[in-house]
């Protein structure tokens, strides 16, 4: 259930009509019908199907690879290996509407040289069916030489390692110098030190990496993907060597994605393929391929010191923290800078050291997931301050309240957090909605935990993020909105279709969203670091005003009144006092096109842009806002088996202004289930390099038998920079969640478990070592 | 080997030739275009892929085309009525009992069996028999309160 802060909207000087109501979202009745084409649904006349081969081994040299059988197999229109590509590089920078110049982290497209992680391609297959691209795969053959690995990222830091990358393993490095650390210590009662460790983490988005490109009449290379970014087309285009308006992106609805789809993954492949044969040529990745086919979350060791006085006053804080970045960098620059900017989590902390870096090993690369470096973080600094709670004898939410951050403090950056910061609000009530504690019975021991956190929405500043969008009204009264945004799940086109039919005086069912075609749609950027909303719902937002204003200007001179006497609603215009003075909305903008008024409106919307942060200090401004909340759960641990159940779990965020609260609601306890997964069972092994889970029987993401009945509690500071105050949830939704869960555990046994997921053999196994 | 499959899909009598070793989702998707039908595991795991067999579902990437042959097979297409979406699909939709969608129509297929052998399932009751079907958006919460709504929606009308 979930339920929206009556008080909250305090402020509110605005009668809102659509936005904040809870409408049955657009692409509801086409998913629940069957009718939603989704990326892998198209056909082709003439189609080919595509597979990749992947490398066996984790660290090798490909001496030698034999492609002649596979070409000669009846039904076989390509094969592409490095021969052909001839070191072709494909970009892995951070993707978008983006005004830095790409750092130098492209690779191979396929094999080269080096193998650098198990599951690298070697080889493109595309013919006339997927039987017999199988086929063709069999019959390549390959000879690896095996080289020396790394596979933990202390091993690859050490003199002597295997280098994967660069001249020394270390792929990203950032740090914090704030304040007088020292002095902190030193004027510390209790210095709490701990170590804590995160795994890699898979998102099984259920739609796997799908494609289908052809090239057409103007030598243009269209892509049908599921994707979370379409301006891939230029990544795309240097890759395969076109211009960039020679590569076109057809986005599809995206059947989730969770940071997975927001690297490149088949389009490359797809282009090159189509371009070799000429004809369309489809990609539909296995489950098994996804599993090897995209970057995971990073694991991370994050060494926390902090100082607290008696009363639990921070007084310095500490933060070493290492990230597993994999084969390749990706994303990992990016991913740690988060991290870094959210190690101290919500709390003010004026004397502050943070020593960050990611380095390469040869497992799996590691890129986007949501919560993107902030989740990990929050699963170290919320576990700290239970320990210090602990051993400070003070409560764990007094703990908190003593230090969270308050608007107008200095987060870890050194700038000040300028929105709300309800973190108390949001904390107090999530613990409170757990209701009246479940009594322990017998070996089943019961445990809660809260935890709060920081987690940023919106690009990072120095990436002069912008955002596109069309709005524009019919001579029926019908809304046009267009937008490149990608809709992901979490329902981004139904909001920015609830955001226009609010300033334009129409139902939700009069507006039609058409996105995500890199050719015809306004460039909106990508659907990642929790932006859509923000950027986009802002740039909507601007247009849709504009046209407002305009056919509002017109109606005052029809009316005879001033302008801004006038208001629209329910499809009609009228005399804000005198609401019986009235005409169709259809009728004003007949008037409007008969006598040439702009009835539509391109915006950009741009993001604070800045310069980078300080590389000695890591001062200065990362991102445009932050959303602040927390999670609350309560568990049962068996004690004879080690089993850990949720029993209860209340997620309460401050969105700042809930477009649509049950959309957010979904956000809340869905970011509830993947957390809980994250906490408990989910962890993909890599042993030497080689992945032991493979299928959803080894990597076991919860069912809905496993999760409990999730409680979502919406608060709105309308604080936020997002559209009428909003801030941004998807992301924020999963991040406290693992560390509450481990907080609850610790409270049931009475032992932590320092590193994720807490299995039960874990489980047991600490409550053996407390008992010995 | 190529075999015939004849089959009513839906309520219409179809028929395809397809290689043996064809499976029934793809048989729906690939050879009689209806997409509805999700392939999220190719493992048996995730349940995208349910659809009803004379009756009863099943997970379409578990059995061979040729093993319905002369059966009954209903999709998520063949739901709606004139247009209408079922009362199942209309709780989803109400009930914001989707997000990415890539679930639902397994989702629904599997729900309205359950409400087929009973029609007033306990939130337990729901949650168990959705065992075999994933979902990584929603958390379940809406698609429990969605197969209970679509449930009772259906004892009114019937």
């Amino acid at each position: 259930m979930s339920e929206t802060i009556a008080g909250s909207r305090r402020g509110a000087n605005v009668e809102f009509r659509q936005v904040g109501m809870a409408l049955p979202r657009i692409d509801a009745p086409g998913k629940s019908h069957g009718k939603t084409r989704y990326a892998g649904d198209h056909v082709m006349p003439n189609m080919l199907h595509a597979k990749v081969l992947r490398s066996p081994l984790a660290s090798a040299r490909l001496r030698r690879i034999d492609v002649s059988k596979a070409r000669e197999l009846p039904g076989v229109a390509c094969v592409l290996t490095r021969e052909e590509l001839s070191g072709r590089l494909a970009p892995t920078d951070i993707a978008g509407q983006t005004g830095r110049k790409r750092l130098a982290t492209d690779q191979p497209i396929l094999v080269n040289d080096r193998v650098r992680y198990q599951g690298e391609p070697m080889a493109l297959v595309a013919a006339e069916t997927v039987v017999i691209a199988e086929r063709a795969l069999e019959l390549i053959e390959f000879d690896l030489e095996p080289l020396p690995g790394v596979y933990d990222p202390f091993d690859a830091l050490k003199p002597g390692a295997p280098i994967v990358q660069g001249t020394d393993n270390v792929v990203a490095k950032y740090k914090v110098r704030k304040g007088d650390t020292e002095a902190g210590f030193a004027a510390a009662d209790v210095i709490i030190e701990n170590t804590y460790c995160t795994q890699f983490i898979e998102h099984a988005f259920l739609e796997p990496e799908v494609g289908l490109a052809w090239v057409d009449e103007n030598e243009v290379i269209n892509i049908r993907v599921s994707t979370q970014v379409i301006e891939h087309f230029r990544f795309i285009a240097d890759a395969v060597g076109v211009p960039h308006n020679k590569v076109r992106i057809l986005g599809s609805l995206v059947g989730g994605g969770f940071g997975g789809k927001e690297d490149v993954t088949v389009e490359i492949y797809l282009a090159l393929l189509a371009k070799a044969t000429n004809r369309p040529v489809r990609l539909c990745y296995t489950r098994e391929d996804s599993f090897f086919g995209h970057g995971k979350r990073h694991p991370f060791t994050l060494t926390h010191r902090t100082g607290f006085t008696r009363q639990g006053k921070i007084t310095a804080w500490k933060v070493d923290m290492t990230a597993d970045a994999g084969g390749y960098v990706f994303l990992s620059p990016y991913v740690l800078l988060y991290a870094t900017v959210a190690a101290p989590g919500p709390y003010r902390v004026d004397n502050l050291h943070v020593d960050a870096r990611a380095v390469a090993t040869n497992n799996m690369f590691t890129s986007a997931f949501r919560g993107f470096g902030a989740a990990q973080a929050c699963i170290a600094h919320e576990q700290q301050m239970d320990e210090a709670a602990k051993t400070l004898g003070i409560d764990r939410l007094e703990l908190r309240r003593r230090n969270f951050l308050r608007t107008g403090d200095l987060i870890a950056t050194g700038v000040p957090i300028e929105s709300a910061v309800w973190s108390d609000e949001c904390m107090t009530r999530a613990w409170e909605a757990l209701g009246e504690r479940t009594p322990d019975d017998g070996p089943i021991k019961i445990g809660r935990g809260v935890a709060a956190y920081q987690q940023s929405y919106g690009r990072i500043t120095w990436l002069h993020d912008t955002s596109e969008a069309w709005v524009g009204i019919e001579m029926d009264g019908t809304v046009v909105v267009r937008s490149g945004v990608t809709d992901i799940g979490a329902g981004q086109v139904s909001a920015l279709a609830q955001i226009a039919a609010e300033l334009l005086g129409v139902h939700l069912t009069d507006v039609a969203v058409y996105n995500s075609d890199s050719s015809t749609t306004p460039l909106a950027g990508t659907t990642t670091a929790t932006r859509a909303l923000y950027m986009t719902g802002n740039a909507v937002r601007l247009a849709a005003e504009a046209v407002r204003e305009r056919l509002l200007r017109r109606a005052a001179q029809e009316f005879e009144v001033a302008h801004g006497k006038v208001d629209m609603a329910d499809n009609r215009v009228f005399v804000a006092d005198h609401p019986e003075r009235s005409m169709a909305l259809k009728d004003l903008v007949a008037v409007c096109a008969s006598e040439g008024v702009h009835r539509s409106e391109l915006v950009m919307f741009r993001a604070p842009f800045t310069g980078e942060i300080d590389p000695e200090t890591g001062q200065g401004r990362v991102h445009p806002d932050y959303t602040y909340g927390a999670q609350a759960v309560e568990v049962a641990v068996d004690t004879g088996t080690g089993e850990v159940t949720v029993l209860k779990s209340v997620g309460a965020h401050d969105v700042g202004l809930a477009i649509n609260p049950d959309a957010v609601a979904g956000q809340i306890e869905g970011g509830a289930a993947q957390g809980q997964g994250y906490a408990l069972s989910e962890e993909l092994r890599y042993e030497q390099g080689q992945l032991t889970s493979t299928s959803f029987s080894e990597y076991l993401i919860p069912t809905a038998m496993d999760v409990p009945e999730y409680k979502a509690i919406i608060l709105e500071s309308r604080s936020g920079v997002g559209p009428f105050g909003a801030k941004g949830i998807g992301e924020p939704a999963l991040t406290p969640v693992a560390p509450a869960i481990a907080n609850a555990v610790a409270d049931a046994i009475g032992v932590r478990i320092f590193d994720l997921p807490i299995t039960p053999e874990k489980v047991v196994n600490a409550l053996q070592r407390l008992g010995n | 080997m190529t075999v015939t499959v004849s089959m009513t899909l839906n309520g219409k009598k179809v028929s395809a030739d397809v290689e043996e070793r064809t499976l029934l989702v793809s048989l729906l998707r690939d050879h009689l275009r209806q997409t509805g039908t999700h392939v999220g595991c190719d493992t048996s795991q995730c349940g995208a892929c349910v659809v009803h067999v004379n009756d009863r579902s099943v997970k379409s990437c578990t059995m061979l085309a040729s093993q319905v042959d002369g059966a009954d097979v209903l999709t998520i297409e063949g739901l709606a009525k004139n247009g209408e979406l079922h009362p199942m699909q209309e709780a989803f939709r109400d009930n914001h009992g989707l997000q990415c969608g890539f679930c639902t129509p397994g989702m629904v297929m599997s729900a309205l069996d359950l409400v087929a052998n009973n029609p007033d399932p306990s939130e337990r009751e729901v949650r168990e028999w959705l065992e075999g079907n994933l979902c990584r958006c929603t958390g379940y919460h809406n698609i429990v309160k969605s197969i209970l709504a679509g449930a009772k929606a259906m004892r009114k009308g019937g």
